[in-house]
């Protein structure tokens, strides 16, 4: 536990390495199929948020505990243009980049906890928790 | 150096490693002797054990396997100071003895039991030394506690555990997915859904469309009283994820408020494909896969009304 | 990586691998769109049962790709999507609405012919 796994985000390949690293971190503390692929799908969901709008980032794996659960931590951050206003870009269907808008309020529906600091010029911090059950 | 005020000639070697008066070298003085009373220990551990009657639902030997491996387990954190292989001991434990029976206040007691003998085998090693004695046990109670505490909150957590993944399981039974004719699956709900059933429902089905190779889905809601607008997101998630798979899904029993529920979460009830009742459902159901319509009686008597 | 694309008489099939990049993606439905007006295939098959995740970009991907598909007037039917990766993609918001899925190949084949049959469309092999 408490080790931390990073995976620099730089080109659209490395969100496929993010995702497969961030199911194989949930499998290992034991969530079943389907939270893995919900965890993988939201790191998906929030990597490709960072090429797209900040070029490059990173994405930050780790664990957590808070007894007797056991959870898994996703951080997702950059140095990019920062999202002015949060409570829009969590709302569904809001897009700056012509997408679907559906990836920000998603992962607040997949995972349990999600949380954004984001100041504008500055760049973004998503920060998404799991936890087994 | 030494401060302590035993006569010299008494303590012999056992004043060799007290000298720096620290805890830690006091705790080492401690494990040299729980290890050199290996034997004598856990073979007292073990009988005081069987004499509270704790642990019956294991045989003696057990009893004195899991002894061995606690006490080294015990003795290690107590050299090491580190919990870690215990804990992971104690997980292991309770994984073990769980389904048979064992009870909280057994592995409570068996713990604090190995205190006390431990302590008694202190008692009289040290009773010369009075002043002795008392740095010993102020070293040794804490980690003591310490390592109880361990053990037990490790139980407990299994325990919860086990209770979680049993109750997973009695919910599995509860709503069982129905194959009534090839490609052709039943989900009768019945009682309160909440979000954790509502999932559980869906990754079931799910799974169950997959390995039937349903196309067609009939859930059935007649026995849902009421439902809360996660309840009703969670049924029309349902509904679009079965589709993903390629499976139609038909749903029954939509009591008005239910109906009403689903409109006010914006669900467009007109593109969900709702049947009157059980009976229309299949009949439905087998129109869309090209069969001809069997009388729900002869599929599943006890349902009818 | 990029994904095979397959001939089967009057329809194509595209085999999707696991770890799949939003670049393989892009080129994949350039080519099948491609491949579609070519050919003059009456339908197409995307099989995503080794997916591991379908997200925003995947599910808008497809859906586009059925969108031009359809203007060339064939139909494409999107198989395998895993149970796991459903419940995902519908917590999402994910529903790939408008698209036609199968279970798997087999029945994305025979949905396709039986939509095609009016059409005269002959498969031939497997
Ligand atoms: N890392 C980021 N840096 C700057 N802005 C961001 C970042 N992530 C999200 N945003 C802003 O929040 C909005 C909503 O993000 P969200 O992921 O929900 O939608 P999208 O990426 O535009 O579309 P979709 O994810 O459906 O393809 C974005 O359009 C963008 O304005
Ligand atoms: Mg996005």
């Amino acid at each position: 536990m408490g080790d931390e796994i990073r995976v620099p985000i730089d080109s659209d390949a490395d969100i496929v390495i993010a995702r497969q690293q961030g199911r194989a971190l949930a499998e290992r503390i034991g969530f079943s199929a389907t939270d893995q692929t919900i965890i993988a799908t939201a790191i998906s969901e929030v990597a490709r948020n960072i090429i797209k709008f900040a070029k490059r980032g990173e994405i930050i794996l780790s664990t957590t505990m808070k007894n007797p659960e056991r959870g898994v931590v996703v951080v997702a951050r950059d140095q990019g243009p920062g999202i002015v206003d949060i409570q829009l870009a969590l709302q569904d269907g809001y897009s700056t980049g012509n997408g679907l808008g559906m990836g920000l309020p998603g992962c607040k529906r997949l995972m349990d906890e999600l949380e954004i600091k984001s100041s504008k010029g500055k760049g973004t911090i998503v920060t998404m928790k799991k936890w087994t059950t | 150096m030494s401060k302590s005020n035993s006569k010299e000639g008494e303590v012999k070697k056992v004043a060799e490693p007290v000298r720096g008066e620290t805890t830690a070298a006091l705790l080492r003085e401690l494990v040299a002797h729980l290890r050199q009373n290996r034997t004598q220990l856990r073979q007292e551990w073990a009988k005081r054990i069987t004499e509270a009657k704790l642990l019956t639902a294991m045989s003696q030997e057990e009893i004195f396997a899991e002894a061995t491996a606690v006490y080294d387990n015990y003795v290690e954190a107590l050299e090491t100071g580190t919990f870690e292989a215990l804990q992971g001991y104690a997980r292991n434990l309770s994984e073990r003895i769980i389904p048979r029976g064992v009870e909280t206040h057994e592995v409570v007691g068996i713990v604090l039991l190995l205190r006390d003998v431990l302590a008694r085998s202190l008692f009289a090693k040290y009773q010369h030394d009075f002043a002795l004695l008392n740095r010993i046990l102020d070293a040794y109670e804490p980690a003591a506690n310490r390592i109880a505490n361990t053990v037990a909150v490790g139980f407990v957590q299994e325990r919860e555990r086990t209770i979680r993944q049993q109750q997973e399981a009695i919910r599995e039974l509860s709503t069982p997915v129905l194959q009534v004719r090839e490609r052709l699956l039943i989900l009768p709900i019945i009682g309160v859904i909440d979000p954790q059933r509502s999932r559980q429902l869906t990754e079931q089905l799910l799974r169950g469309i997959r390995t039937n190779r349903a196309k067609v889905v009939v859930i059935d809601i007649t026995g849902v009283a009421a439902m809360d607008s996660n309840v009703a997101n969670g049924l029309v998630q349902t509904v679009e994820a079965s589709r993903l798979l390629g499976a139609t899904v038909i749903v029954t029993g939509l009591s008005p408020e239910i109906a009403q529920t689903l409109v006010t979460i914006g669900v467009d009830l007109t593109k969900m494909n709702t049947v009157g009742d059980l009976q229309g459902g299949i009949e439905e159901a087998e129109r869309l896969l090209g069969v001809k319509a069997v009388p729900l009686s002869l599929i599943e008597p006890q349902t009818k009304s | 990586m990029e994904v095979p694309i397959l001939k089967q008489g009057d329809f194509l099939i595209a085999t999707f691998q696991a770890a799949l990049t939003d670049e393989d993606l892009l080129q994949l439905q350039d080519a099948l769109v491609a491949r579609v007006g070519k050919f003059r295939s009456h339908g197409v098959i995307v099989d995503v049962t080794a997916l591991d995740v379908m997200d925003s970009f995947a599910a808008r991907t497809l859906r586009a790709l059925a969108h031009m598909v359809r203007l060339r007037g064939a139909e494409t039917v999107i198989v395998g999507i895993q149970p796991e990766v459903a419940f995902a993609m519908v917590q999402l918001g994910l529903s790939l609405e408008g698209v036609p899925t199968a279970l798997d190949l087999e029945e994305g084949l025979a949905q396709l012919m039986k939509a095609s049959e009016r059409k005269g469309a002959t498969f031939r092999g497997r």
